[in-house]
């Protein structure tokens, strides 16, 4: 590295070891509050899950003295059985009110129906404006079908008649999904935390380097060194690239020890995030640094004071989303083509790792070359801007 | 040695210089002196090589600023206008930071800073974060990070601004030390008598034109006043804008 290249990077990153805005941005709200976000959610949003199928379903019945059997079925099978209004009217009302869920009605002459053999009525009353509701009338529904046909199935033999002649049909479930295949539905998002994470930790960098120092006067002394302009700014947005990558690395970390606390095992998925995938991630993202850096110079170097550039930076950390929103809309398949697309490109090699599948050496080279080109242009685009008088402000 | 050839410059509409042309040689202090907005930052600003001219030459050591900017940078040392330094480093870094950029480094670097920090008297701060220095304690920081490479030719843009009365006698015989080292001094100042003071040739500026330069005897001389208040007055054609 040529003598003034190597001065500019090494005071930017003392300069900034100093700073704790840069500090706090580059070690703690990245690195590892996002993944401390996103595990706590998960374990919460799968808490929740596990701890509904373990709850009993609250089901109101009126008239459950005309049958039974089937109220002892429903009570056998997780169901509490509650007194309900005295009448339907009554029953109506309470579902409408969202007192309860569901409720059952069973019907005057339901036993005779019942006994005679005959398709016996019976009413189940939900709100289906109730979005709460819903899972619970699956539920009872679920039960219903099943009891009727259990005991359908009974009339038959009791009648001498082979049951499986009403069942042409053997429906078998194949899931070729893997444990850590599933996981990738909850891990997917994983890479946008990744890579906002990894820009947060150059944002102050990238700001304090362009706006911030024309705003304090630094600049322009610094403008007389015998340095080119070009020598400065690529300087800086390596400095920049240096805590992307110290960020990236500790995000990856934090994210690693973080899985192994969130009980995926219950929902029958296995988080493949291990030490060597978490290396595997690093190198396939670390293209995407510079790129990260220098987009976020050049955006910097176009506004005239540090909040103006803190105000379009934050719009920034939005952009490497955009291609991976637009790749699930579409439900874009990955593709070579794909691999030229710099973000999204990182975010399938990075879900291919998670799903524990080989990564194709090519497909690993187009996503860091383009990547890396888009980077050096951005990084020329910086040194232009450099170059000119209205950079002084 | 500073040569400064029917220099022009606009802004916009603004014409900001207008023909400009002038010597500063080695061995003595030049002072441009004017009132606010007279073209003296901008002169200056094209010799240290941050902005271009649109006409004209702008020469330092025989290399022309527009053309060999690396070779002019190489060869001045700059205060410029409320210069700003580096929160976060100490005094010390920040003077050494750009000892660095000039190639300095190890014990080289290391005396020279001593040297300054004690020339400029800032030995008392200079292991301080240069976050909550006074104007006088930046102004030091900021004129030894200018010198710390012993540059030929020196330019300083309102250097006295914010400096107390001390710090301002201090700053003077500075000036006059690089003048007997043989250094090529050029400062800008819009009070008189500072300049009076201080200077062996004054360039007197006013809306972008050189409107009277010499020693302080010639440009007496030359408005044919035997007080150089009223010389710059006349020359200037009003006192708005002068201290």
């Amino acid at each position: 590295m040529r003598a003034p290249l190597l001065t500019v990077f090494r005071k930017e990153v003392v300069d900034n070891l100093r700073d704790r805005r840069t500090l706090y941005s580059a070690l703690l709200f990245g690195p590892l509050f996002g993944p401390l976000l996103f595990a706590g959610l998960i374990s919460f949003m799968l808490s929740e899950t596990v701890a509904e199928l373990d709850e009993p379903l609250e089901l109101p019945v009126l008239g459950a003295e005309q049958a039974p059997n089937l109220i002892a079925y429903l009570k056998a099978n997780g169901t509490d059985i509650l007194q309900a209004a005295n009448d339907r009217a009554g029953v109506e009302a309470a579902i409408k009110a969202g007192e309860h869920a569901v409720a059952l009605i069973i019907p005057e002459g339901f036993a005779a129906a019942w006994n005679a053999g005959a398709p016996a009525a019976i009413a189940l009353v939900s709100d289906s404006s109730s979005s709460r509701a819903a899972k619970d009338v699956v539920r009872a529904g679920a039960l219903l079908e099943t009891y009727s046909t259990q005991v359908g199935l009974l009339r038959l033999q009791a009648r001498g008649v082979d049951w499986t002649t009403v069942k042409p049909l053997a429906l078998q479930n194949v899931d070729v999904s893997t444990p850590a295949g599933r996981s990738v539905l909850v891990l997917g998002m994983m890479t946008y935390f990744v890579l906002f994470a990894m820009l947060m930790g150059g944002m102050y960098l990238a700001i304090d380097t362009t706006a911030g120092e024309r705003e304090r006067g630094s600049l322009e002394p610094l403008l007389t060194l015998p340095a080119t302009r070009a020598t400065l700014i690529v300087g800086k947005i390596l400095a920049t690239c240096f805590y992307m990558a110290f960020s990236l690395a500790l995000t990856l970390f934090a994210f690693a020890v973080s899985l192994r606390f969130v009980p995926l095992k219950e929902l029958g998925m296995v988080a493949n995030f291990g030490p060597a995938v978490a290396v595997g991630a690093f190198f396939v993202l670390l293209p995407f640094v510079p790129l990260g850096a220098a987009l976020m110079t050049v955006v910097a170097s176009f506004t005239k004071s540090y909040k103006e550039a803190q105000t379009w930076l934050s719009v920034v950390l939005l952009v490497p989303t955009l291609p991976i929103i637009v790749a699930a809309v579409f439900t874009l398949k990955p593709s070579l083509a794909l691999m030229a697309v710099p973000s999204l490109s990182q975010h399938l090699l990075v879900t291919d790792l998670i799903k524990n599948e080989p990564i194709d050496p090519l497909w690993f080279a187009v996503s860091a070359t383009s990547t890396l080109l888009l980077g050096a242009a951005l990084g020329w685009l910086a040194a232009r801007l450099y170059r000119r008088e209205g950079i002084l402000g | 040695m500073i040569e400064v050839r029917a220099l022009s410059k606009s802004f916009g509409a603004v014409r900001a210089l207008d023909g400009v042309s002038f010597t500063a040689s080695d061995g003595r202090i030049t002072g441009l002196l004017g009132p606010n907005g007279a073209g003296k930052s901008t002169t200056l600003r094209i010799l240290y090589t941050v902005l271009e001219p649109a006409a004209g030459s702008a020469r330092v050591d025989g290399f022309d600023a527009a053309e060999t900017p690396l070779e002019v940078r190489r060869r001045i040392g700059v205060l410029p206008h409320g210069a700003g330094l580096y929160p976060n480093l100490t005094a010390r870094e920040n003077i050494a930071y750009f000892g660095r950029m000039h190639g300095l480094s190890g014990q080289e670097l290391d005396s020279r800073v001593d040297a300054l920090a004690d020339l400029l008297d800032l030995r008392e701060f200079a292991d301080r974060r240069a976050r909550g220095f006074s104007q006088g304690q930046r102004t030091k920081t900021a004129l030894a990070r200018a010198l710390v490479h012993e540059p030929q030719n020196v330019l300083l843009d309102e250097p006295s601004n914010g400096l107390d009365v001390m710090a301002t006698r201090s700053l003077r015989e500075l000036i006059r030390r690089l003048r007997e080292a043989g250094k090529c001094v050029l400062f800008s100042s819009h009070v008189m008598q500072e300049v009076a003071a201080l200077c062996d040739d004054i360039v007197i500026i006013a809306h972008g034109r050189v409107v009277a330069s010499g020693t302080p005897d010639a440009i007496r001389a030359q408005a044919g006043e035997a007080n150089l208040e009223e010389a710059f007055v006349k020359a200037i054609g009003s006192a708005e804008g002068l201290e």
